[in-house]
């Protein structure tokens, strides 16, 4: 923008709803506000609820684009609303919370609590029964290129974009989703985890695991970090039906 | 009346709270996570550059080990820190490392052979052994002798967070999310845990507890522009504080990064000069040798945070809407390097200035971004006049940064003081003394007040706005006590506060009536919070009439030893008074391993206590002694400061390193 333009009046229309509130409904608002150089979603929210609504829910931490907290439907697509410049959108912006996940207040989510279960359920942590850690002496060594691939899976920031962008989720709501698959992805990779690819099947040898997947592809398209989540499944897949096969 | 028991309670969930939940729990003890978000979500995941820890892997960290690290620390600290809790945490962060390396971090490896890196704006090769291939290797980073900060790429805080919290799923350890602590339990000088407000719901909630560990992180954002998370908001140091009985330590050490991009105040990490990046002018022109011929972009964070700012003086910053800045030039590391080791700062630079840093300087000056400052603790972590109530990482003043910390030393400093913290906690709560026999008229009493706090908030009519008392607040920090600090500014700064303060007893939330999940209340309470907190740092600012570290007076040049060589302690005994009590506690030169010296930047205006001579004197000759005699390092090191006893038994033990298998 240059400094003689007038700066836009964005018209940013936010589906609302106070599931506290017995006589709420879901419905739109509309917010009026003017853009300013280098105006992010974040810097507009804060707007709205310092000078407009001050009861206008929505989350963010790092507001850096880092820690995954303020994933929502902008414009209907999943994204991280931090990092989303104003400028690359037009006049009307719509917002709303990201599906699927239980809703807190307008566009805040508990997408945390969804999270910790898949966690929970995939196990995602290291597995080794042997493992006699002493941490007095080297750490085991590790070829640099494999650290690399395995922090390129871990660079996940359980933010729900691709949830909320999956076909198959809506119809399967067990489904571990492009978050879990990556996840298993990542800790197969990982050396250190001793699960046998028997474990890895228990966990997502089936339709709410790897096979479930329908390829929509959505996931990897609105990924903020880019993660190669369709490659990553159809690996999960071709691995996952040799050991169904062998079982 | 919701009370959850538990023996450990602890707030926050980032990695120093975490690292204290898997300890505890493996000694036996039932413990709670409460933290205001999704724990991965906690600000040690925006952690990009690295971890300090002397491994001394890679070819530039050769000869690296405990002592120097050690050195660097004291140094950086400006002679501030405690230097026990220092060689305590020197000790114990190869430790801790390797046991991140063993719970998943994919910690970035030593690669064999020939690298070229860019050094001082020059290419050079480096070559690593063969017999390092595949250990952890680490990069440069200010105010450190010796390449020790290990990284995975530029997300290292996002790998260990993302690795100790899936080991606290592995533990079964219980997070309750979105619960915030806004009050502790206490009574007769004891802490028995902490009234928590659901942010979903609204409920309060009791938690009653043997031990409460505060681990709540930093409170940047008192000041309008940090480098912090927003909800680093200092409300744990505000809690100790309001019991009136825990006390905070050195809150007026505030550290300003220098590179944060303008104007939003988001970081590009130390890694970037680490790795080669160079700081510029308005003219292009490189100026930092010119000031720090020795360490030039590398020197430690607060000179060069302070030698920006003159530089920006001398009107040779770059004009810009948003006020001054200078560039920070990556350009010369290759689109190679930038897009596998900063990644993370070529995706802030094209998402939010919309720049591609491979080809184009990056707009940047320093902004607020570290807390030094925290509640007092003993070594153990544990308040040091408030039984049962314990304190770590960020939040916390143990004291291993004094005023200054180094880059790479505090994501070390969580898991470090995590692991020993849960250790000391372990032990008290096996003690009988650590029963809890509190009345359940007392639990009420917290709970009924913290009702009625809520209620006139929501309730009251004709009051002020949060808001605006807010933003005034960090506008007063971010002018009057920012990098360089004055007499004038500083007592100006903590007038307006107090008159802040005594408006925000009068905060009405407007509208937003909610009892539920309701920002505008939140921002209420948490106000009336941090006005307490900016009261302390600027406070503290005005009385200390030297400059250590961060804490930079133009009016008073010279780091006073004589007088000054002392802790600022803060306390709020009586609800009423609207400015903390304030008091000192001696740094003892007699027992230091490393008396007062020159740091090295700029000329030496130290003003030096008597005792230093005399000490120095000793420290030498029992060096002489010593190292004539053929004593090796760990035993000149005993003789000079014990500390091993210090530690938990388990973590006693000395480090290995390749050296110490190939020699
Ligand atoms: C951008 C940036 C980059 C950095 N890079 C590095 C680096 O490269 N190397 C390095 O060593 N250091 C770095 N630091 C510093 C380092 O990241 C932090 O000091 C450290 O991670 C703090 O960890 P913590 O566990 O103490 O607190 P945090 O990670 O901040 O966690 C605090 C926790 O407390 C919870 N909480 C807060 N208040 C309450 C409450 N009232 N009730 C309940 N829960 C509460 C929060 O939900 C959160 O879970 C960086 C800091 C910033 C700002």
């Amino acid at each position: 923008m240059s400094e003689l333009e007038k700066p836009r009046i964005l018209k940013i229309h936010v589906l609302r709803f106070d599931p506290h509130n017995p006589n709420d409904f879901p419905h739109m608002e509309t917010f009026e506000v003017e853009e300013a150089d280098g105006m992010t979603l974040y810097i507009v929210l804060g707007e709205i609820r310092e000078h407009l609504d001050n009861s206008l829910k929505f989350d963010f931490v790092c507001r850096a684009g880092i820690c995954g907290s303020c994933a929502m439907l902008v414009n209907g697509r999943p994204t991280l609303a931090c990092r989303t410049l104003t400028k690359k959108l037009d006049e009307d912006i719509t917002l709303a919370p990201l599906p699927l996940f239980e809703l807190i207040g307008d566009l805040s989510i508990n997408s945390g609590a969804w999270m910790q279960g898949l966690n929970k359920r995939l196990e995602t942590w290291i597995h080794d029964k042997e493992q006699e850690l002493n941490i007095n002496k080297l750490e085991e060594r590790m070829e640099p290129e494999l650290a690399d691939e395995i922090y390129e899976l871990d660079r996940c920031i359980e933010c729900g974009c691709c949830v909320a962008g999956c076909g198959t989720i809506q119809m399967k709501p067990d489904f571990v989703g492009a978050v879990g698959l990556n996840k298993i992805a990542r800790y197969h990779l990982d050396p250190r985890d001793k699960r046998t690819d028997e474990e890895y099947y228990e966990l997502i040898g089936d339709e709410n695991g790897v096979f479930g997947c329908m390829t929509l592809l959505g996931c990897e398209d609105v990924c903020p970090k880019s993660l190669p989540l369709q490659s990553k499944i159809a690996y999960l897949r071709r691995m996952m039906l040799r050991t169904g096969l062998k079982g | 009346m919701k009370i959850i028991y538990t023996d450990v309670l602890i707030i926050g969930g980032g990695l120093a709270g975490l690292r204290v939940a898997t300890g505890v729990k493996d000694r036996g003890h039932d413990t709670i996570v409460l933290t205001l978000i999704p724990p991965k979500r906690s600000h040690s995941s925006a952690a990009q550059g690295g971890m300090q820890a002397s491994l001394a892997n890679c070819a530039m960290g050769e000869g690296d080990n405990e002592d120097v690290h050690f050195l660097d620390t004291i140094k950086g600290s400006d002679w501030g820190a405690d230097q026990e809790v220092a060689r305590m945490f020197t000790h114990c962060a190869p430790k801790a490392i390797r046991e991140l390396a063993a719970w998943g971090v994919p910690w970035s490896r030593v690669a064999r052979g020939d690298h070229t890196v860019i050094i001082n704006a020059k290419k050079e090769t480096i070559t690593e052994k063969d017999e390092a291939h595949g250990l952890i290797t680490a990069r440069d980073f200010g105010g450190t002798k010796k390449w020790r900060t290990c990284y995975t790429s530029d997300g290292t805080g996002h790998s260990m967070l993302y690795a100790m919290d899936n080991k606290a799923h592995e533990k079964n350890i219980e997070i309750h999310e979105r619960l915030e602590a806004i009050a502790l339990i206490h009574e007769n000088g004891r802490c028995y845990g902490a009234i928590a407000r659901n942010l979903m719901n609204g409920e309060l909630v009791a938690y009653v507890a043997k031990a409460t560990t505060i681990a709540t992180g930093g409170y940047g954002r008192i000041y309008s522009v940090s480098t912090n998370a927003i909800i680093c908001q200092g409300i744990g140091q505000a809690i100790a504080l309001e019991t009136g009985v825990a006390t905070l330590g050195n809150m007026e050490a505030i550290q300003f990064h220098p590179t944060a991009i303008v104007p939003v105040g988001i970081l590009t990490t130390e890694g970037c000069r680490g790795d080669g990046g160079l700081l510029l002018d308005k003219d292009g022109y490189r100026f930092m040798p010119d000031y720090e011929p020795d360490k030039k972009e590398l020197a430690s964070r607060d000179v060069v945070s302070r030698r920006m700012t003159e530089h920006m003086r001398k009107g040779k910053g770059v004009s810009s809407r948003y006020g001054d800045h200078l560039w920070l030039d990556i350009t010369i590391l290759g689109r190679k390097h930038i897009e596998k080791n900063l990644r993370e700062v070529k995706e802030i630079c094209e998402n939010f200035l919309g720049i591609d840093p491979a080809e184009e300087w990056i707009p940047v000056r320093p902004t607020q971004h570290y807390s030094m400052g925290g509640i007092r603790t003993t070594y153990q972590g544990e308040s040091q006049t408030l039984k049962g109530l314990y304190s770590c990482g960020e939040a916390a003043c143990w004291d291993m940064h004094g005023f200054n910390r180094l880059g790479g030393n505090s994501v070390s400093e969580t898991v470090v003081a995590g692991m020993l913290v849960a250790e000391y906690i372990s032990d008290f709560c096996d003690k009988a003394e650590s029963s809890v026999n509190v009345q359940s008229a007392t639990i009420e009493k917290f709970l009924k007040r913290e009702k009625e706090k809520i209620e006139a908030l929501l309730t009251k009519k004709n009051g002020e706005d949060a808001y605006v008392l807010r933003r005034a607040m960090e506008k007063i920090m971010m002018e009057k006590v920012g990098i360089f600090r004055n007499g004038d500014d500083l007592q100006e700064a903590v007038t307006e506060l107090e008159e802040l303060y005594i408006r925000s007893k009068n905060i009405e939330v407007f509208r937003s009536k909610s009892r539920a999940a309701n920002p505008a209340l939140v921002n209420a309470y948490r106000t009336q919070k941090m006005l307490k907190v900016a009261l302390t740092v600027a406070y503290g600012a005005l009385l200390r009439t030297e400059s250590r570290g961060a804490h930079s007076r133009e009016d008073y040049p010279e780091r006073d030893d004589a007088n000054w060589l002392k802790r600022t302690i803060t306390a709020w005994p009586d609800e009423n008074q609207t400015l903390p009590t304030v008091s000192y506690e001696d740094i003892p030169i007699s027992n230091m391993e490393l008396p007062p010296g020159f740091r090295g930047y700029g000329k030496d205006l130290t003003i030096h206590h008597p005792e230093t001579k005399v000490r120095q004197q000793m420290v030498d000759l029992i060096k002489e002694k010593l190292e004539k005699e053929g004593a090796s390092r760990h035993e000149v090191q005993n003789a000079l400061m014990p500390f091993l006893k210090k530690l938990p038994k388990k973590y006693q033990k000395f480090n290995e390193r390749l050296g110490d298998i190939h020699e």
